[in-house]
């Protein structure tokens, strides 16, 4: 009966999930007050901000420098057989703010500071540190909690931006510079087919979300970890694993909406 | 020192976010400039409008100095009305006339306009009466190809 077990393993694997779907969402709604409390404070956002964001900044700089420049190259070769070559900047411009900045950026963050930030709650908790401040009657959510979520949550539309930004600059050196290009061209092209509106409030618009679900999700995941070493590095997977494929995921509904229209 | 130095690089890191908004907003997206003018609406009816869309330049002399606005059908005479947002700053005669132009072989559509004779201007709600509708270029070839087929086998 062996089909049996497979389908009760499935159920309760679901069930898990669900379960640990409402404990996030639970988590959230007890988080959002705290969130009030914490911008009162902003030096705490100012030392998370520091942490997740400018110790992100150098991956994401190479990152974006290094796929601008492979777009080029891709690009270039594809689109010069239609003797469309030209049209490299656009191309460029807008894989990068539509998709690639934002998603890319996403996915860079949850691996570099997402970790970090479960790893690091989780292990306060392990130690009971928070335990210790819940002792002291100190709430450990504002204090502990909400100024990391803030700065993942502001850190990574500004990393997006930075990535998106590099990524052209990178294009342009390997277009004009390598490959031949009109300078001039590059970037008339560029502003003849890029919307403000549409392609980079819509980028935008995208990290923001990205940013919130991946800061919500390591803060949980860092919140909820077993106490125990297994249990930390356990967490730390998970917020990498879910964060990347929530990303996706979100990434595909909001594009669907944003091309068609809602 | 260290928190201060801490504090410089996140202020840093937030100034370099921005930048990097604003490039993609001015050097890489298209602000609408012509947003900041005061515009009057002006009218011109088309037979075909071909590929045309709202938003897409009206030029004078190959300078833009205005957009479409709106394109509708009359009712009556199923003609295509497009509605045309002018600089004020720009003033055109009455009989001025209107085309729709291709940018190159395939490329986006616009209106152009070629200023009259006539000591009156347009008004806003006014209506250009010259018009020429858009070449389309399906057309052109299958009436080449009818008219080359008519040649070889001796009618037309």
């Amino acid at each position: 009966m062996s089909w049996d077990l497979g389908i009760s393993g499935l159920g309760r694997r679901v069930i898990g999930g669900v379960g640990r779907l409402g404990r996030a969402t639970l988590f959230l709604a007890r988080l959002a007050p705290a969130l009030g409390v914490a911008l009162a404070r902003a030096r705490l956002i100012v030392q998370q901000l520091y942490m997740t964001g400018v110790l992100t900044l150098v991956i994401v700089l190479v990152s974006g420098a290094f796929v601008g420049m492979i777009l080029a190259l891709q690009g270039y070769n594809t689109l010069v057989r239609y003797d469309a070559q030209s049209s490299l900047g656009l191309l460029v411009a807008l894989s990068l703010t539509r998709e690639l900045g934002p998603v890319l950026t996403a996915l860079l963050f949850a691996g570099r500071a997402g970790s970090a930030l479960t790893a690091e709650i989780g292990l306060m908790k392990a130690t009971e540190q928070l335990d210790g401040m819940e002792m002291m009657a100190v709430d450990p959510l504002p204090r502990v909690v909400a100024p990391r979520f803030w700065a993942g949550w502001i850190a990574v539309p500004l990393l997006a931006m930075i990535f998106s930004a590099v990524g052209i600059l990178g294009a342009y050196v390997v277009a004009v510079g390598d490959l031949g290009l009109d300078g001039g061209v590059f970037w008339s092209q560029m502003q003849s087919g890029v919307s403000v509106t549409n392609d980079i409030m819509g980028g935008l618009v995208k990290s923001v979300v990205f940013g919130f679900v991946v800061s919500w999700i390591a803060v949980f995941e860092g919140y909820d970890a077993k106490p125990t070493s297994e249990g930390v590095s356990r967490a730390t997977t998970r917020t990498v694993v879910s964060s990347s494929l929530a990303i996706l995921a979100l990434d595909f509904i909001m594009t669907a909406f944003m091309l068609r229209g809602l | 020192m260290q928190a201060k130095g801490m504090e410089f690089t996140v202020g840093l890191f937030v100034v370099a976010g921005l930048l990097a908004l604003a490039m993609l907003a001015l050097k890489v997206g298209n602000i609408q400039v012509l947003n900041a003018g005061e515009t009057y609406a002006v009218t011109a009816d088309f037979n075909d409008i071909g590929s045309l869309k709202p938003k897409a330049p009206v030029t004078v002399a190959g300078v833009r100095i205005g957009r479409v606005a709106r394109i509708t059908v009359d009712p009556v005479t199923y003609r295509a009305i497009v509605t045309l947002d002018i600089l004020k700053k720009y003033r055109f005669p009455r009989d001025s006339s209107a085309s729709i132009q291709t940018a190159g072989l395939l490329g986006e559509q616009f209106v152009s306009l070629s200023p009259g004779g006539s000591r009156r201007d347009l008004k806003n709600g006014g209506k250009i009466r010259i018009t020429q509708s858009a070449i389309i270029l399906e057309k052109i070839i299958s009436q080449l190809l009818y008219s080359k087929a008519g040649h070889a086998s001796g009618h037309n």
